[in-house]
């Protein structure tokens, strides 16, 4: 169809020659997307979508909404000050008795619960010991009288605050705070604020493994791009064997090494260094030991890379310029691995912060990352909310961190940070 | 224009697809259940006995539970299980959020089959279980009688292994702080009672490794890791007879818990399922069963089939289920989320 237009156009159609040259372009784009609309939209379905699918569930609160909704309405107008009217009890009470021929009652309850522990009882109990619905005008007297939340502010509040269509209360609970009654956001409780504190322990564990990978691997990554091609081929295997390892092999081999009658500590008391097994697993020691073994090729190869394309005359030009080793190469070849380093340290560390088996195997219970309460609420308790909330703060973290990174290495790229 | 229609091309394709996926997918009938020896020994006597005595088509799965698991296979609109085992707050939820078929009991044999807990509208018990205290008898001289020995790091030292979280861990402070059994959940209940579970978890809060899965137990008994630990009776006892270990169990103080059959929601296999559970059900089969893994069954007439050597390893036995308290599944209900940020406040300090 293009060659067409390019060839016989001119005496078929009268087009100026700007208009064809903009119809073969155009042409050209849409095959060059047809190319690529095959990735695009599978990364749409399988990326993307889920993605925004869990940052909506992370603010949507549609359960109080759909099994009350008279009480819903009815408590639109309520200002929160006194217990609300009439009105908000009789619906409710016809709510529950509908809810509790569809079956529903849980569904809400269990949504109700999460910011008001006891809200299950109360309302399954109060479902079930309303026979009938209330004569006009007795509802908050027959509510009362079944249970006495009912005579509470704060439980009126808690369902007008869960009313939906989205909320903040899984964000908030995902940063250890709630809204109290009257709607100011607040610290949680003491005992129930965790998620920042996972938080911090999961960007810590993350950035210590970073660092140690850093450490053991900077040094095995200048090897391999110094050695003649052989060797350094056979020392990339030893590299890319426990790449190709499963995880869950590695981690347990960790846990037959570590363990208190495992081989490091039967070794160190065979030589006799120890008389008592050194607590080498089930802490952060091990964490920090068996995560940093199951990243170092990530942190080696990006390193190797860039070591391979730095010319070894800028060393010898330095030297014969009278620079000492250590400034030569904290001066000349340290920045040129830069772009290696920082790509290496980033992938490591964005991989680190959400592992979930490692620690979940060889970790104690203070060593538990941010996944393995994603893990817990995604499936355990299905609190799918906070879930994804917290799912959210750690996306919205990492896409951070990435950026920073992104602004720091602009413009080392091309001269592996040497300005002129 | 153009560009639109290959977008819409390639939208309908792909839409094609995936409907000729879920078409092809007319499959036989899939039973997931825990894995380990516990599966090993449904293969034995439930899994290949149906399979020939029916002549129906059928494969095993397994799957280490969560609620979450099966809302979002049944959500999702492909759930490829069709009969599971759930534990109880599991059977609970599904029920409540409808993620299971209404169990039929008249094509399983009736409800008068089956011992009233294991009766639910939602399904029907398989087998009852107990987490015990375990420990190796190899190793330890003296012999712990119960969880107050369990948390005597004098008397007994080394290390001891818990559930991580706070369900089971809890109620076994509680015993082990001199609670009575049946009074565990009344304590529990209270702000006092949940204050006094974590005090007594401070004084061996050093020797504790937590356990996650139900295979780990055995394994942190048998290399010494640990001297003892909560733990599915049944993997005692199959280590017992199948690694030619030595370990023991203590049953006063156990917690017993039920396990259930459901059948997923939309269940294409629906009549299969029935036909398996009502051969599951049957007291013939079930007595096999508890001759091959120690665990209770559910049928009434189970237990008389038994020869009395293995009966007295079932946490059904008489004996056993003297001082043993049924896991509370309303209260986990109710507590859980905030017993477990609690729990692990606790367990970072």
């Amino acid at each position: 169809m293009t060659a067409a237009s390019l060839t016989g156009a001119d005496a078929e159609t009268k087009m100026p020659l700007k208009r064809r040259l903009k119809q073969a372009e155009r042409a050209r784009q849409i095959k060059a997307l047809a190319l690529v609309l095959p990735l695009l939209l599978f990364l749409l379905f399988t990326f993307a979508g889920p993605i925004a699918g869990m940052l909506w569930r992370a603010i949507n609160d549609p359960e109080v909404r759909h099994v009350l909704p008279q009480t819903i309405t009815a408590l639109a107008e309520w200002d929160g000050k006194d217990l609300p009217d009439e009105k908000a009890y009789a619906a409710l009470a016809s709510d529950l008795q509908a809810a509790r021929a569809a079956g529903t009652v849980a569904i809400a309850a269990k949504r109700l619960n999460y910011a008001l522990n006891g809200f299950r009882t109360i309302l399954t109990s109060t479902a079930r010991n309303l026979k009938t619905l209330p004569e006009p005008g007795t509802a908050k007297e027959t509510l009362g009288r079944i249970n006495p939340a009912w005579r509470d502010r704060t439980t009126w509040t808690t369902i007008k605050n869960a009313s939906g269509p989205v909320t903040g209360f899984y964000l908030l609970a995902a940063l250890d705070l709630v809204r109290n009654a009257d709607g100011a956001i607040v610290a949680a409780a003491p005992d129930q604020a965790i998620y920042r504190e996972i938080f911090a322990r999961t960007f810590l564990i993350s950035l210590g493994v970073t660092a140690l990978c850093l450490i053991l691997g900077f040094p095995v990554a200048y090897l391999l791009a110094s050695l003649p091609p052989g060797r350094s081929n056979l020392l990339m295997i030893f590299v890319l064997l426990p790449f190709w390892t499963s995880l869950l092999v590695r981690t347990c081999a960790w846990i037959v090494l570590l363990q208190s009658k495992g081989v490091v500590n039967d070794g160190l008391h065979w030589l006799g260094i120890i008389d008592e097994p050194l607590r080498l697993i089930y802490n952060r020691f091990g964490v920090c030991v068996a995560m940093t073994h199951v990243l170092l090729p990530f942190m080696i190869l990006p390193l190797y890379s860039s070591m391979k394309a730095i010319s070894p005359a800028y060393m010898r030009a330095a030297a014969s310029l009278g620079a000492p080793p250590l400034t030569a190469f904290l001066r000349i070849y340290l920045p040129q691995t830069l772009p290696g380093i920082g790509a290496g340290s980033l992938l490591v560390f964005i991989l680190a912060l959400g592992y979930y088996i490692t620690p979940a195997l060889v970790g104690g219970a203070a060593d538990q990352m941010i996944s393995y309460f994603i893990a817990l609420y995604t499936t355990e308790t299905a609190n799918w909310g906070l879930a994804s909330a917290l799912g959210a703060v750690l996306l919205l973290a990492t896409v951070l961190l990435a950026l920073v990174y992104g602004k720091l290495v602009q413009g080392q790229q091309v001269t592996g940070g040497m300005k002129n | 224009m153009l560009k639109r229609n290959i977008a819409l091309g390639f939208a309908a394709a792909f839409s094609a697809s995936a409907a000729l996926i879920t078409v092809a997918q007319a499959r036989d009938l899939t039973v997931v259940s825990w894995g380990g020896a516990y599966q090993e020994a449904q293969k034995k006597v439930y899994f290949e006995p149906f399979k020939k005595a029916t002549g129906i088509a059928m494969n095993d799965e397994s799957w280490d539970g969560g609620i979450g698991v099966l809302r979002a296979k049944v959500q999702g609109g492909a759930a490829t299980w069709d009969v599971v085992q759930v534990e109880s707050d599991e059977l609970a939820v599904g029920c409540d959020e409808g993620l299971f078929e209404k169990m039929d009991y008249s094509k399983i044999g009736g409800e008068g089959a089956y011992i009233p807990p294991s009766v639910n509208p939602c399904g029907v018990g398989a087998i009852l279980y107990d987490f015990v205290l375990g420990y190796d008898k190899d190793k330890l001289k003296d012999v712990p009688k119960g969880w107050a020995d369990f948390f005597d790091t004098k008397k007994i030292p080394g290390k001891r292994a818990l559930r991580q979280g706070p369900k089971t861990t809890l109620e076994i402070a509680l015993m082990a702080d001199g609670v009575a059994p049946k009074d565990v959940y009344k304590v529990l209940a209270t702000d006092e009672g949940v204050e006094r579970a974590f005090k007594k978890l401070d004084t061996i809060k050093n020797d504790i490794v937590w356990w996650k899965a139900g295979a780990q137990p055995p394994q942190l008994l048998a290399s010494g890791e640990v001297v003892m630990t909560s733990v599915y009776n049944g993997r005692i006892d199959t280590a017992n007879k199948n690694e030619k270990k030595n370990f023991g169990m203590v049953w006063d103080g156990a917690l017993f818990t039920l396990d259930s059959w459901v059948i997923l929601k939309g269940s294409p296999n629906k009549d299969a399922a029935y036909k398996f559970l009502d051969f599951a059900g049957k007291a013939e089969n079930q007595a096999k069963l508890s001759e091959n893994i120690a665990y209770g069954t559910s049928n009434k007439d189970a237990a008389g089939l038994l020869q009395p050597a293995v009966l007295k390893d079932l946490p059904t036995a008489p004996d056993n289920i003297k001082n043993a308290v049924e896991i509370n599944v309303a209260f986990w209900l109710e507590n859980i989320d905030r017993l477990t940020e609690r729990f692990n406040k606790w367990a970072a300090k």
